[in-house]
C-alpha cells in the first residue's frame, strides 16, 4: 500500500544566502556581544547553526537577523538542535555549533551534550543565561547551566565581561576541535550580549595549558611494531578515533591492513574507516558483532587497539576478554590507556599519525631484514575463514512478513551503487541490524548513538547531515518507539526541504527491551509493548512527508524504491516481524566465545557458541 | 586481564591549575562522578600573578584507579600539571589542626602538658578552655586529638594534607 500526498506548501528560508557579510567583516567600531559573537563563529569557519530562540538569547537572534555569513536552522526542540549539529560534526569533520536560550533550553541541551561527550563529537552549544545581577537569584528561565553542564561537556565557560567574549568563543573551538573532541557550552549572560566592545581575532599562538599530544611516542611505536611483527594470530581493532582523525586515516589504515595482512574489526563507532567490502574486514565486534570478529578477538596473541576505547559493549566480561593476547593500545586520551584493560603497549596520540607511523616502522624493519609469521598468518585465516563460514548473520526468511534483517538487506541493495549515502539509527535492534546489514565503505557515513544510547537520536541527526550534504541520500534507520522521541524534528525537515528518509522497522515493540525481557526475565514483558501507535503515515502526510507503508516481503523494494525517488522527505512505515531477536549476542556478562547465534544456525555449539538459550548468569543480569 | 584483586594503595597527588571559578567544582565532580575516594583536598591560590592555584589531593585507590585520577585530572583543561607526590619520591606532608578543649582543673593542666610534648601551641585561651594549634603528619594530628578526648575536647578544625616534594625537585 503506497499512498503519497499532495505537495505541502514550503514556507521560504529567508536565511539561504551564504554572501559573506560586509558590514560583520570590516567594522572595526565597538561590537555589541552578540554581534562579537557572529563574528567570531564567523572566523571559526562556521556557516550553520541549529537553534532555538528565547528570552535570553533575543540579542543574538536580532544579530543573526542583520547578517547573512551564518545560516541558523530553525529546530523544533533544543534535543534535536544537538544532535543535529552532531549529525552534521561526524558526516563534515567540522565543530557543529547549537544555540539554546537560557534556562530550559539549556537543560534541553544536555542529553545531545553526553551523547557527545561519550562519543568525542566536537560541538560549540551557545546558551543564552539570565543577566550577570541576575544569576543566583532564581529568576525567570534561570538555571546553573554550566554546573548543570560541567559533567555532560569537556569543558565549559560563563562569559561575564564582554571583554572575554571572543577570547572565550576562540578558545571553545579549539577545546572542542582538539585531542579527543568534545562538546563546549558557553553561557553568555543577556547583559554581556548587550555590552560593546571592540572584537579580538582568533589567537595565533597555542592555548597555554590545552594542548593534548598527537604525535606519537617513536619508542612506543618501535615496541608495538615489534609485537605486530612476531604475531601468529593478529587482529586490528579500530574505533571512532580512526573516523575522527580524518579521511587520511582510514587510508592509512587500510594501507596498515594490506600492509601486514592483519584481520581487521571495527567498534561501532569506526565502522566505514575499514570499507565493509575489504576481504581483511570481519565485520563489526562486540555485543551484536560477528562471529568471526568476535572469536578472533578471543584467540589472538596480538591486539592493535587504534582509536577505541574497550567500552562494556566490546569486551564482553572483562576477565575473560582476550585472554591470550598482548595489546597494544592507541588513543589520543591518556585516561582511555588502562581503564577498562590493562595493555601492554600504550600508544598516546593521534590515531592517524600512529597508523602512519606504524606503516613506517613496519617497512623500515621488513627491509632490514625482519621477517612476520607468514605461515601462522595463513593458519590463522583458515581459521577465520572456517568462523566465516557459520555466516552468523543468517536468519529465518520468510515469504510473507517482512523480516527487518531482510528489509535492512534491500536497503542496502538498493542503495548500493550509490556513493553518497548517510545512514543514521536510534537506538535499539534497529540500529544493532543497520550496523551489521548496513556496508560502510567510507567513513563519516554512519550516525549513531554508541556511548551514551540516545533514543531519538536519528531523525534530528539526519537532518544535521543533510544540511552539509544536501544533494546526498540521508536515511534514518528508526525503531517505531526511538523516532517517537524526536518526531517534531520532521517539522523543520519539511521547513528547509531536506529530502531526508526515515525508514521505520516497525515491530511495534521496544524490541531489544523485548529482546532482554524474553532472554533474561522470562518473556514477561513488562512495558515493551507499544499500544496506541500511531498511524505513520498519516502522521508523515500531517507534517508535510511523503508517508509509505509495506506490510508483506512483496511491497519492500517498491517501498524502498519510491522512497529514494521522491525527492521530499519520506516516512517509511516498514511494518516488520514483531518477535524477530538480533543475533549474533553475547549476553552480558558472558565472554566473546559464548556468543548466542540465532534459530537459524545449524551447526552444534562450535567454539562455545550455542543457538537460542545462552549461557546467562546471575552476575550478567545485573549489568546492562 | 585477569581480575586478581589488587592492593588498595594512598597517594598524595598536587594538581596546578587555574584559579578561575568552578575550577574545584570540576576537580570534587571528577572524584564523585567517576566513584575515586578523596581523604582530603585542600586549595588555595599560591601565585597571584599567573591566577594559580595548587590542589592537595589524598586519594586511595588501585593502582590502575590511581593512573586513571591522574590521567582524568590531567585532562581537565584548567589543569596545567599534575603530580604524584607519594610516586616521584621523597615528599613532606603537613596538616594544621585547631583543637579546642574546654576543661577545668587537673584535666585542664594535663592538656597543657600534652600540648607541649606533641609542640602544639595554644593560641586563645579563657579560664575555662584554650585553642591550641598542631602541626604535622595526620597520625600525629590524630593521636593529639584521641589524647585530647578525655580531657575535654569539644572542636577540631583541620587543613588537610598540604605536601611538596622534598630536595631540588619541582613541580
Amino acid at each position: 500500500m503506497v499512498r503519497v500526498p499532495k505537495l505541502p506548501l514550503f514556507r521560504e528560508d529567508p536565511k539561504m544566502s551564504t554572501a559573506p557579510d560586509a558590514k560583520l567583516a570590516q567594522d572595526t567600531a565597538p561590537l555589541s556581544g552578540a554581534e562579537i559573537v557572529l563574528k567570531a563563529l564567523a572566523e571559526q569557519g562556521v556557516d550553520v547553526i541549529f537553534g532555538y530562540p528565547g528570552g535570553a538569547v533575543l540579542p543574538i537572534y536580532d544579530a543573526l537577523f542583520q547578517q547573512n555569513s551564518v545560516r541558523h536552522i530553525l529546530v523544533r526542540a533544543e534535543a534535536g538542535a544537538v544532535h543535529a549539529a552532531e549529525g552534521y560534526a561526524r558526516s563534515t569533520g567540522k565543530v557543529g555549533v547549537v544555540l539554546v536560550t537560557s534556562g530550559p533550553g539549556a537543560t534541553n541541551a544536555v542529553t545531545g551534550l553526553v551523547d557527545a561527550l561519550m562519543d568525542s563529537i566536537p560541538l560549540v552549544c551557545l546558551a543564552g543565561q539570565v543577566p550577570t545581577h541576575l544569576i543566583g537569584n532564581d529568576a525567570f528561565q534561570e538555571a546553573d547551566t554550566t554546573g548543570i553542564t560541567r559533567p555532560a561537556t569537556k569543558h565549559n565557560y560563563l562569559v561575564k565581561d564582554v571583554k572575554n567574549l571572543s577570547k572565550t568563543i576562540h578558545e571553545a573551538f579549539h577545546v572542542a576541535r582538539s585531542g579527543r573532541p568534545g562538546p563546549v557550552v558557553i553561557d553568555l549572560p543577556k547583559d554581556v550580549l548587550m555590552a560593546k566592545t571592540e572584537y579580538a581575532p582568533a589567537p595565533a599562538k597555542a592555548h597555554p595549558t590545552y594542548a593534548p599530544r598527537t604525535e606519537p611516542d617513536p619508542k612506543a611505536i618501535a615496541q608495538a611494531v615489534d609485537l605486530m611483527l612476531g604475531a601468529k594470530r593478529p587482529i586490528l581493532y579500530t574505533g571512532g578515533g580512526i573516523v575522527n582523525s580524518g579521511p587520511d586515516a582510514s587510508a592509512a589504515l587500510i594501507e596498515l591492513a594490506h600492509l601486514t595482512g592483519f584481520p581487521t574489526t571495527s567498534t561501532l563507532m569506526g565502522l566505514g574507516a575499514m570499507p565493509a567490502a575489504d576481504p581483511l574486514f570481519l565485520g563489526m565486534l562486540g555485543m551484536h558483532g560477528t562471529y568471526e570478529a568476535n572469536l578472533t578477538m578471543h584467540g589472538c596473541d596480538v591486539m592493535v587497539n587504534l582509536g577505541a576505547r574497550f567500552d562494556d559493549r566490546v569486551t564482553g566480561r572483562l576477565n575473560a576478554f582476550s585472554p591470550n593476547s598482548k595489546k597494544i593500545h592507541a588513543d589520543i586520551d591518556p585516561s582511555s590507556i588502562n581503564k577498562n584493560v590493562r595493555v601492554d603497549v600504550p600508544v598516546v596520540g593521534d590515531a592517524g599519525k600512529i597508523v602512519r607511523a606504524m606503516i613506517a616502522e613496519w617497512k623500515r624493519r621488513v627491509s632490514a631484514g625482519a621477517k612476520p609469521d607468514k605461515k601462522a598468518l595463513a593458519d590463522w585465516w583458515t581459521q577465520i575463514e572456517q568462523w566465516r563460514k557459520r555466516d552468523c548473520l543468517a536468519y529465518m526468511r520468510s515469504t510473507d512478513i517482512v523480516k527487518p534483517q531482510y528489509a535492512l538487506e534491500r536497503l542496502q541493495a538498493l542503495t548500493a551503487h550509490r556513493d553518497d549515502v548517510y545512514i543514521s539509527t536510534e537506538v535499539g535492534q534497529h540500529q544493532m541490524w543497520a550496523a551489521q546489514f548496513m556496508k560502510f565503505q567510507k567513513p563519516n557515513r554512519w550516525m549513531t548513538s554508541g556511548g551514551l544510547g540516545t533514543m531519538g537520536y536519528g531523525l534530528p541527526a539526519a537532518m544535521g547531515v543533510q544540511i552539509a550534504h544536501p544533494d546526498a541520500l540521508c536515511i534514518d534507520v528508526a525503531g517505531e518507539a526511538s523516532i517517537l522521541m524526536n518526531i517534531q524534528e520532521l517539522s523543520t525537515i519539511v521547513q528547509y526541504r531536506l529530502p531526508v528518509k526515515t525508514f521505520i522497522l516497525n515491530n511495534q515493540y521496544m524490541g531489544m527491551v523485548r529482546q532482554w525481557q524474553e532472554l533474561l526475565h522470562g518473556s514477561r514483558y513488562s512495558e515493551s509493548y507499544m499500544d496506541a501507535l500511531p498511524d505513520f503515515v498519516k502522521l508523515a502526510e500531517a507534517f508535510g512527508c511523503v508517508g509509505l507503508r509495506a506490510t508483506k516481503v512483496s511491497e519492500v523494494d517498491d517501498v524502498i524504491k519510491e522512497m529514494i525517488a521522491v525527492k521530499r522527505p519520506v516516512v517509511v512505515d516498514m511494518c516488520v516481524d514483531q518477535k524477530e531477536n538480533c543475533f549474533p549476542m553475547i549476553p552480558s556478562g558472558a565472554a566473546h566465545n559464548e556468543m548466542i547465534l540465532g534459530p537459524s544456525d545449524k551447526q552444534p555449539g562450535t567454539g562455545g557458541a550455542s543457538n537460542g538459550k545462552g549461557p546467562i548468569s546471575e552476575e550478567g543480569m545485573v549489568l546492562v | 586481564m585477569p581480575n586478581t584483586p589488587a592492593a588498595i594503595e594512598r597517594h598524595t597527588i598536587a594538581v596546578i591549575v587555574d584559579n578561575e571559578p568552578g575550577v574545584l567544582a570540576r576537580v570534587i565532580g571528577l572524584f564523585s562522578g567517576r566513584g575515586y575516594n578523596i581523604e582530603s583536598l585542600t586549595v588555595a591560590e599560591t601565585d597571584a600573578a599567573k591566577h594559580q592555584s595548587r590542589i592537595t589531593i589524598v586519594t586511595t585507590g588501585t593502582p590502575m584507579v590511581i593512573e586513571q585520577i591522574k590521567a582524568q585530572l590531567d585532562r581537565l583543561v584548567p589543569v596545567h600539571r599534575v603530580s604524584d607526590l607519594t610516586q616521584e619520591g621523597a615528599h613532606v606532608a603537613r596538616e594544621l589542626a585547631l583543637v579546642k578543649v574546654i576543661s577545668k582543673g587537673n584535666e585542664r593542666v594535663e592538656a597543657l602538658r600534652i600540648a607541649d610534648i606533641f609542640r602544639a601551641k595554644a593560641i586563645d585561651s579563657t579560664i575555662g578552655s584554650f585553642v591550641f594549634e598542631i602541626t604535622g603528619s595526620g597520625e600525629k594530628i590524630d593521636a593529639f586529638v584521641n589524647l585530647m578526648v578525655p580531657l575535654g575536647l569539644a572542636e577540631v578544625s583541620r587543613t588537610g594534607i598540604v605536601a611538596i616534594a622534598r630536595g631540588e625537585t619541582r613541580m
